[in-house]
């Protein structure tokens, strides 16, 4: 391949619009004011580019912009979400329900509540990643006061069955939170429609800049509230304090305005690219293993295993110019491989030859077609390399060889 | 993480890849790692009975970069050695000439293990003390 660079990591982060960026430039020194300064020309100007902002924000996802709270990002609107409810409805219990497959911000939140006294239920999913609305309703209980559960995954794309869980939910009269991070912007995420009470995003996952985050909370039927987690000046309704991140903000708005306005035909485009990269990849390939349900996935995304072919040593024959993310665990100091893989019941053996693709608004079917010539290419090296492959394509049952862990 | 010149070139053109003839009185073979590890080594060598020394070597590799590097080294470095010789090398010598950050050592000492272990099936085929 050429040198020159692909970046299909988008689940990661997105790079900012520029249109997002002219939008917040004015806002480090034309206009520096303080949104919470009440007195002065320059706190009413930031105060009203915020409230621009969050009326855009609340557009995106279809509520009122008074339940919108401006975090650092959705680790905090997740962190925010769980232990505030965890604190503020701990009368009437303290039963968890996640999943497996959660965030790391989720998963360590329930860890650090239930160190702080809570019941913490970690579902498995199925083998495609979907939860079991039979055992996630089994699960609640007398005590349980929240379900949270994720929108999108963001390892495999694969979609959550939101207003059936949240139907669970309004049965058992318990709070619905969900960590939305990967499909707001991208898909409609409209949280009133599905039952759900709280839910985490980010801006830097839609094109805005990094640093600023919100959490919906809603505000009727029920009024759902949190106990802030940081505190300060009372600033977001008393939720969480501290200055408001203004440029931030502005350009947290200024994405949402975009996705909003470009996401049907966004998606559209970047779900043929998506189709297009995977036919290719399994028509000239052997071996090539789709993860997570391909019906129920966000469209821009796809996690692939390519077996006997370890992923970190196929990403390194990119030569470094194809940007994507390894479910591998060489890539950590760790041994393990992607826990979202393995709890897919994939194998430790089919998660280490895992790539994830994530695309973006500014990727083009030129770089699929770059990326479907390197992949083709990378996976061809690694598996003349591989002394697995070349015991699989001996016949010999990998199964029934005593391997010598280290 | 940026990696060493050398170890890019040895993922890039790894030297002697391939298979001997497990079968053959005077080849060994070393197969370390596990898939579930994500690193597999296979490391083979084909030894002058007379004089000891190791005539060809071979490997392949299943794992990163790095494991994959530290195999082709290791298949350089025993090739012209005796066996004595080659059971001496210390993984870390191969850390050093690759410049492994730390999280990858176990590349190394998988490489190690290899060797050892073609040696071992060698001595164990020819009625050898190990």
């Amino acid at each position: 391949m050429n040198e020159r660079k692909i970046y299909f990591d988008n689940n990661s982060t997105t790079p900012a619009d520029p249109r997002v960026v002219e939008k917040m430039v004015p806002f480090f020194y034309q206009i520096p004011g303080n949104a919470a300064s009440r007195n002065h020309p320059f706190g009413w100007e930031a105060e009203e580019a915020v409230d621009i902002a969050r009326q855009n924000i609340a557009d995106l996802i279809e509520v009122d912009p008074k339940e919108i709270i401006f975090t650092s990002g959705a680790t905090e609107s997740d962190n925010l979400a769980l232990k505030g409810v965890f604190e503020m409805y701990s009368r009437k219990g303290n039963h968890i329900i996640t999943l497996k497959t959660e965030h790391k911000a989720v998963l360590d939140s329930c860890k650090k509540i239930e160190k702080m006294g809570g019941e913490v239920t970690y579902l498995d999913v199925e083998s495609d990643g979907l939860v079991d609305l039979g055992k996630l309703e089994a699960a609640i209980k007398e005590n349980t006061i929240l379900v949270s559960i994720m929108w999108a995954n963001n390892e495999t794309g694969v979609i959550q069955p939101m207003k059936a869980i949240g139907e669970i939910c309004e049965k058992h009269g318990v709070l619905f939170m969900s960590d939305a991070t990967q499909a707001v912007g991208k898909i409609p995420t409209n949280p009133k429609e599905h039952g759900i009470h709280l839910m985490a995003f980010t801006s830097h996952k839609m094109y805005g800049p990094k640093g600023v985050g919100a959490l919906f909370v809603n505000r009727k039927n029920p009024r759902v509230k949190v106990t802030s987690q940081v505190d300060g000046g009372g600033h977001e309704r008393g939720m969480r304090s501290g200055t408001l991140n203004v440029p931030g903000i502005v350009g947290f708005g200024e994405a949402a305005k975009i996705c909003k306005a470009e996401m049907a035909t966004e998606a559209e485009r970047l779900r043929k690219m998506r189709d297009r990269l995977e036919q290719s990849l399994s028509s000239q390939l052997e071996e090539v293993y789709i993860n997570g349900n391909v019906d129920h996935r966000m469209p821009h995304v796809t996690n692939i295993s390519f077996k006997h072919v370890e992923g970190e040593g196929l990403m390194m024959t990119f030569n470094q110019n194809l940007a994507v993310s390894s479910g591998s665990a060489c890539t950590s100091a760790s041994l393990e491989p992607s826990y979202v893989l393995v709890a897919l019941g994939l194998g430790d053996d089919l998660a280490h030859s895992s790539i994830r693709f994530s695309l973006g608004r500014f990727n083009t079917e030129e770089e699929i077609d770059i990326t479907i010539d390197a992949l083709v290419k990378g996976v061809n090296h690694m598996r003349d390399l591989s002394p697995i492959w070349e015991m699989y394509k001996e016949g010999v049952d990998l199964e029934s060889v005593v391997w010598q862990e280290h | 993480m940026a990696y060493s010149e050398k170890l890019l070139d040895h993922f890039k053109h790894p030297k002697n890849v391939g298979t001997l003839d497990k079968t053959k009185s005077n080849v060994g073979t070393g197969l370390v790692g596990a898939p579930e590890c994500g690193d597999v080594m296979r490391l083979q060598i084909e030894v002058d009975e007379a004089s000891g020394m190791i005539t060809d070597a071979k490997f392949k590799t299943f794992g990163c970069g790095s494991a994959i590097a530290s195999s082709s080294l290791a298949t350089e470095w025993i090739k012209g050695k005796t066996v004595d010789e080659a059971l001496a090398i210390d993984n870390m010598e191969i850390v050093e000439e690759l410049a492994l950050p730390p999280v990858k050592i176990h590349c190394s000492v998988l490489a190690e293990d290899a060797i050892k272990g073609a040696i071992k099936d060698y001595k164990a085929k020819n009625g050898l003390q190990d």
